[in-house]
């Protein structure tokens, strides 16, 4: 009896061979896969928050509610924002090729999966900015003003404070999101641990190196959403 | 310290339209208590916050200690509001923040620099006795507690005037009572001018120099707390004699009590 495989069952009656010698022999690969996906969310998500932020912000003060009501400006920008989000991240993917490679220089491989990633990013995390400013209610903004905060100061001192549990969890549902976009990447040779399952699982029938794909993503998914999940009950005070 | 020269404020447009604060004029003595009655609607509330013109009237000029805020610039508006404390029926306080950080943040906003912030934030919290619950967050505080911290955050900066919005509408009649004690010593102890918006004539009694009634948006009377005592006052206004009498009067229907010996008799 061979140990370093196990057979699995599969729905079409054939059977999956899991196989340890196969695994091993991919490792160094899995590595880079995984090494790729990393670099994926380490350049989408940090960008994506480091302009979203701001964004959200810019959408929550111009709104008719907000710090300093421009609605005209606003429903333009909101309706961007509603665009982009609107595309299917894989035609978003191919529909700013010209772009891609004027940023990269490429359009295959990880770097040109980043710049439609983090394209994709930038509005999505900016809604939720918007939204857990927006959700604070207007209490605190009154408290605030009657102290005679500036509006630099308030969102500063007291709307990025008290929406800082909100966030951290948006940054994780954002993360886990983008974990599965970038998976998609595998279609247009971007690399990643989705492109290492499409290739070896899909293309050349290695079920078990699928799904060794597979509880990877599923580990990476569980130990984004148990760190953030941690962050957010930590930061909340209420 | 406080007068208001014909004070208006409209809401919304066309149809909608609806005017809080009709035609007010106001004259509140440096370090009087003075109390806005009226029932929810009546507009006690934005007339409060157009003094510091949270809510910008739509004519009209509000004068605080000899200052016009109404025609003042963003910038020298926000300079007078740190001479102008204010508190609320629901705290608004960050609940992410200890209650020294929500004491200091006041100073913050006033540009007090950071070495004299620490010392004059504890002595705000020793004011309402609050000083060891300095790193507690409001959510560890009780209701009461939150209100102090809360009076502890308009005083840091020493303001002139104190606005009360409902202060203690969200607090039991225990509560009530010492939130209203430190209102009152403070206003002894530092002359601060108070203005205290409520709907209840306990309050109004029991701290108040003076009141002023308001219906509809419009101050239909205005009498001094010690007039209470005259035998002959009376207000003369039905809501002002309604509000001192302060007792709730119910008519009461006689009872449709079901007669049941009848009832079974007649099965």
């Amino acid at each position: 009896m061979n140990f370093t495989s196990v057979v699995l069952a599969t729905s079409n009656g054939s059977a999956a061979t899991f196989n340890f010698d196969r695994i091993v022999e991919l490792a160094p690969e899995i590595w880079v896969a995984m090494a790729q996906t990393f670099a994926m969310l380490l350049v989408a998500i940090p960008i994506a928050i480091l302009l979203g932020t701001p964004l959200g912000i810019w959408l929550y003060s111009m709104s008719p509610n907000g710090l300093r009501p421009r609605p005209r400006v606003h429903r333009i920008v909101d309706g961007l924002v509603n665009t982009i989000r609107s595309f299917p991240f894989l035609i978003l993917l191919i529909a700013i090729i010209p772009f891609t490679r004027f940023v990269v220089g490429t359009t295959i491989g990880t770097a040109a999966v980043i710049v439609p990633l983090t394209i994709n990013a930038i509005p999505y995390f900016a809604r939720f900015v918007e939204q857990n400013i927006s959700q604070l209610g207007n209490g605190v903004v009154e408290a605030a003003q009657a102290m005679g905060a500036s509006r630099g100061q308030i969102i500063r001192e007291v709307l990025l404070v008290e929406a800082k549990p909100a966030l951290l969890s948006s940054i994780t549902i954002m993360t886990v999101s983008f974990i599965s976009y970038s998976a998609m990447a595998g279609l247009v040779g971007g690399g990643g641990i989705g492109d290492f399952a499409i290739r070896y699982g899909y293309y050349r029938y290695e079920t078990g190196v699928m799904l060794l794909a597979i509880v990877l993503m599923i580990l990476l998914v569980h130990a984004v959403q148990f760190i953030g999940t941690r962050l957010s009950r930590a930061a909340d005070k209420r | 310290m406080i007068r208001l020269e014909n004070l208006t404020t409209t809401f919304g447009k066309g149809q909608d339209r609806f005017t809080a604060v009709k035609d007010v004029s106001l004259d509140i003595k440096a370090g009087s208590i003075h109390g806005i009655i009226g029932f929810s609607g009546a507009g006690k509330s934005t007339l409060l916050r157009n003094i510091n013109l949270l809510q910008r009237p739509t004519s009209g000029q509000v004068f605080v200690d000899g200052v016009e805020l109404t025609g003042l610039s963003e910038s020298e508006l926000r300079k007078q509001r740190h001479e102008i404390g204010m508190i609320f029926q629901h705290f608004n306080l960050l609940n992410n923040r200890t209650a020294q950080q929500n004491v200091e943040l006041n100073l913050k906003f006033a540009g007090v620099p950071k070495k004299e912030r620490r010392e004059r934030t504890l002595e705000a919290l020793s004011i309402v006795d609050l000083a060891d619950k300095a790193s507690a967050y409001p959510g560890q505080l009780s209701g009461g507690q939150k209100q102090r911290i809360s009076i502890a955050r308009a005083l840091v900066t020493e303001p002139k005037v104190l606005l009360c919005d409902e202060p203690t509408s969200a607090v039991d009649p225990r509560t009530t009572t010492s939130v209203l004690q430190y209102l009152s010593d403070i206003n002894a102890s530092l002359g601060i001018t108070t203005v205290i918006v409520t709907h209840e004539m306990n309050v109004i009694k029991a701290i108040a120099d003076n009141v002023s009634v308001m219906e509809d948006g419009a101050v239909v009377e205005e009498f001094a707390l010690s007039s209470l005592q005259e035998p002959s006052f009376e207000p003369i206004t039905p809501i002002g004699r309604y509000l001192i009498s302060d007792e709730i009067t119910l008519n009461r229907a006689p009872k449709q009590t079901p007669n049941l010996v009848a009832d079974v008799a007649r099965v």
